[in-house]
């Protein structure tokens, strides 16, 4: 039931999620029921009628220490079922040659890419605004900052969530298992123009990327303007169109 | 002690209060009934405001930039259509009014300053000059709250989380005094709160009634004395954290600017470290309420007393190291992240213990289904349903898709509303003949008890569904995103079932201003209930009780016990056979 409700899935960590978040469904589930049904049972069952006398008693341990220790177990176990995803999403940083930056600001996302020298900070950096093309089947790395305030890299197709908070540079990493053009929206709240601070993270195979590449990130690599002012071009557009 | 001469040193109380005249008896009053009602009143108008920004961003939501009905008189510019700076006042004000000014006063305000003597026996609260001075540093706080509607730019609109630096600069919301604003107020209130919080542990402590052992105080006393240390130890972090905001906004101080090398991060370990224990501020006093309820109407003991006081207790501590639950994403060390993982979910089994015993004292009982039952059994309900859905959330992988999501803001609403304000409406009808000395109309209230029932459902529920469906809290228009437009048809019905439940309250209002006036005069002791107050007059006078205080001889829920011939057995009755006859 709950995959009609959740976007699709499309990232190799995301598989890991979903299993958890349909575990905790099922578990919640069947003790909402019981716990439903056995209230439902007790209000019809032990309702007040002429003749009826309540039971007195102050309470069972055993039963006490039963439902004490039932859902302890469980938590605990669920504690444990959650630990290795967490430290593979969040604590360990696969090997990887593909790295992007991205730098939230007000109420956009920049990408940038390294160029050809494969550094940032050089000349050939070529930034994109609101867009991020990566090759399936690859890990891709971020560099997430923020030149304002708090923002929230969410692809809800990847599961993947990470606050960008300025004066930090937070490394994520995500591997897109199917191509396709996935919403990248901003998740906290960052000002007026929150809603609809988004982009598109455009997943393609191996060689669209290779093509994709070649005509944007080297061709321009050459041109004089820095990254910088191309970044703040469109922003000024979109304000003016406002 | 005989009922005659507690009516006639009643009336001489009473003939010396009214010598107090109308403003030391209904304004400046020291009589902690007064104040409860002060506390009452504030809390229930500042909910008709909450309740209907909650109904304009409803409106956005469902039906986006459209104009608001009601609204155009007063978004002139816009013809009442909401722009985004305004939309995210309004969530910003819902979020902090419902918080501080509905549910602060009503439960821990009204109830903690109504039932605390006199459940205890005791014939005010210790300090009660100070209880005086806490509502109206209150009032006053709510009084500077609603002036930032008026300033120009705005009320605050950096969410009620106010994370900085988006709060802490005035340029990135373009909101500027409607945040200071924001600031001074919680400043204030939380400077009101420390006063109340040290009133009610000191009275509890200290003024107990001959008998009233530590373990044979009603729960609800418990839930309120734990609250009441939260308060004291909670709410002091959140008066430094905005008085350091104030500073950042117009002194230049860069505790949150990293600009000034200051550190956004510390906004929010500040904030939640208050934040935490506030959930807990707001979900006691209901928990303690509803284990007063259901045994008075279940006519049998609370199952299992001591693990429902333990049980607080281990909330309480609890509640202090779970805080970065509501960090995973934010930046903050992912190992850190797994520790309070632990906590998160330990702190379940309280919760989970307390259903049970919830449970425990509906078997073999004779449930009698009155209004204020009603509300105390939604509320049980409602929690467990909020508890399961924070399970979620305690996962870190999950909560990396669902942190921000619409599935916390349905959690939070199944907590605070579902739990908290049930739990303040169970408490209203309970003791609404104590407080005000006559009966709530039922029929009414079963008016008012159904559609909010089912409303709140239909409101909440779907929440959770468009939450695993992706949409992000606090967005302006979901239509601006593709993969949330094959969901818009659920706002739709949200927004039609919150402006039914928006109108689920009229009963409510009608029932509490007409049965304050017209309602049947109360009995002493309409419910047959065993704890204190109900040996008091209705409504009781000042200071209590006539010459002598009850004296306690058991624990508070001897319902059905085979002692006593009724089906209850007061706390102040002296055992069969003990010195004296049996009182009435």
């Amino acid at each position: 039931m709950l995959d009609w409700w959740l976007p699709e899935n499309v990232s190799t960590y995301g598989r890991e999620i979903d299993w958890l978040f349909h575990l905790i469904y099922y578990i919640t589930g069947v003790t909402f029921i019981l716990v439903f049904v056995t209230m439902l049972a007790f209000l019809v069952m032990y309702r007040d009628r002429p003749g009826r006398k309540a039971r007195y008693t102050h309470g069972n341990t055993t039963l006490e220490i039963v439902w004490t220790v039932v859902p302890a177990l469980i938590l605990v176990i669920l504690t444990l079922l959650s630990v290795p995803a967490w430290s593979k999403i969040k604590m360990t940083m696969p090997e990887t040659d593909f790295v992007v930056q991205v730098t939230a600001k007000q109420f956009n996302w920049q990408v940038t890419y390294p160029g050809p020298d494969g550094k940032f900070g050089t000349a050939d950096d070529k930034t994109l605004l609101d867009e991020m093309h990566v090759p399936v089947n690859k890990v891709v790395r971020v560099i997430l900052k923020s030149q304002d305030v708090i923002h929230s890299f969410f692809v809800p197709n990847f599961r993947m969530k990470q606050d960008a908070v300025p004066g930090r540079e937070i490394r994520q990493w995500f591997e897109a298992t199917k191509p396709g053009k996935y919403e990248w929206p901003c998740a906290e709240l960052c000002g007026f123009g929150h809603s609809g601070m988004r982009g598109w993270i455009y997943v393609h195979t191996p060689d669209e990327y290779g093509k994709w590449a070649a005509e944007n990130l080297k061709a321009e690599a050459a041109a004089p303007a820095t990254a910088e002012a191309k970044a703040d071009d469109p922003k000024k557009e979109e304000k003016a169109k406002k | 002690m005989s009922a005659s001469s507690a009516t006639a040193h009643a009336h001489d109380v009473h003939a010396g209060h009214h010598e107090l005249g109308f403003v030391r008896t209904y304004i400046f009053s020291t009589d902690h009934k007064m104040i409860a009602r002060q506390f009452l009143f504030m809390g229930l108008f500042m909910m008709v405001l909450g309740g209907l920004l909650a109904l304009i961003v409803r409106w956005q939501l469902a039906w986006p930039e459209t104009a608001v009905p009601g609204l155009g008189g007063i978004l002139k510019e816009t013809g009442g259509i909401l722009e985004p700076s305004t939309y995210n006042m309004a969530f910003t004000m819902h979020a902090t009014i419902m918080i501080f000014f509905v549910i602060m006063p009503i439960l821990a305000g009204a109830f903690g300053n109504f039932c605390i003597p006199l459940m205890i026996g005791a014939r005010d609260m210790a300090f009660p000059f100070l209880n005086m001075l806490s509502f109206w540093v209150t009032f006053s706080a709510g009084l500077i709250m609603l002036s930032g509607f008026f300033v120009e730019g705005g009320h605050a609109a950096a969410g009620w989380t106010s994370y900085a630096p988006l709060s802490a600069v005035p340029s990135y919301t373009g909101v500027n005094w409607g945040q200071n604003i924001w600031c001074i107020s919680l400043f204030i209130m939380g400077v009101g709160s420390m006063m109340g919080s040290i009133n009610y542990i000191t009275t509890i402590i200290n003024m107990r009634a001959p008998g009233m052992r530590l373990f044979r105080m009603p729960l609800v006393i418990w839930s309120l004395f734990i609250t009441a240390i939260l308060l004291l130890l909670a709410l002091p972090v959140l008066t430094s954290g905005v008085a350091m905001l104030l500073f950042d906004r117009t002194l230049g101080t860069s505790w949150f600017r990293p600009s000034g090398g200051g550190e956004p991060l510390l906004w929010q370990h500040l904030f939640w470290y208050f934040g935490h224990p506030e959930v807990y501020i707001l979900i006691l006093p209901a928990m303690g309420i509803a284990s007063e309820i259901l045994p008075v109407f279940c006519r049998k003991p609370i199952f299992g007393y001591h693990a429902m006081a333990f049980s607080m207790i281990g909330i309480a501590f609890l509640s202090w190291i779970v805080y970065g639950h509501h960090m995973f994403v934010s930046g903050m060390s992912p190992a850190l992240g797994m520790a309070f993982t632990v906590t998160t979910m330990i702190i379940a089994v309280p919760s989970a213990i307390k259903t049970f015993n919830w449970l425990g004292t509906m078997w073999g009982a004779r449930i009698q289904f009155t209004v204020p039952m009603l509300n105390a059994l939604a509320f049980v309900s409602m929690f467990v349903i909020g508890g399961l859905s924070g399970i979620f959330m305690a996962s870190t992988p999950v909560d990396i898709y669902i942190q921000d999501t619409y599935f916390i803001v349905a959690h939070i609403h199944y907590v605070v509303f579902g739990g908290s304000i049930f739990g303040a409406f169970a408490a209203i009808y309970y003791w609404f003949p104590k407080m005000f000395g006559r009966m709530t109309n039922t029929a009414l209230g079963h008016l008012h008890f159904w559609p909010t029932f089912v409303f709140f459902n239909l409101t909440f529920f779907p929440m959770h569904i468009i939450g695993v469906g992706g949409q992000m809290r606090r967005i302006y228009n979901p239509m601006q995103y593709e993969f949330l437009q094959h969901q818009q048809h659920w706002n739709v019905i949200i927004t039609y079932s919150a402006l039914a439940l928006g109108v689920s309250q009229i009963p409510f209002v009608i029932n509490f201003f007409w049965s304050l006036f017209a309602g049947k005069k109360a009995p002493l002791n309409p419910w047959n209930a065993n704890t204190l107050e109900w040996t008091a007059p209705s409504p009781p006078p000042h200071l209590n009780w006539g010459a002598t205080l009850p004296t306690v001889y058991r624990g508070p829920y001897e319902y059905s016990s085979p002692e006593s011939r009724d089906d209850f057995l007061p706390q102040s009755t002296p055992p069969v056979g003990a010195a004296g006859a049996r009182r009435h």
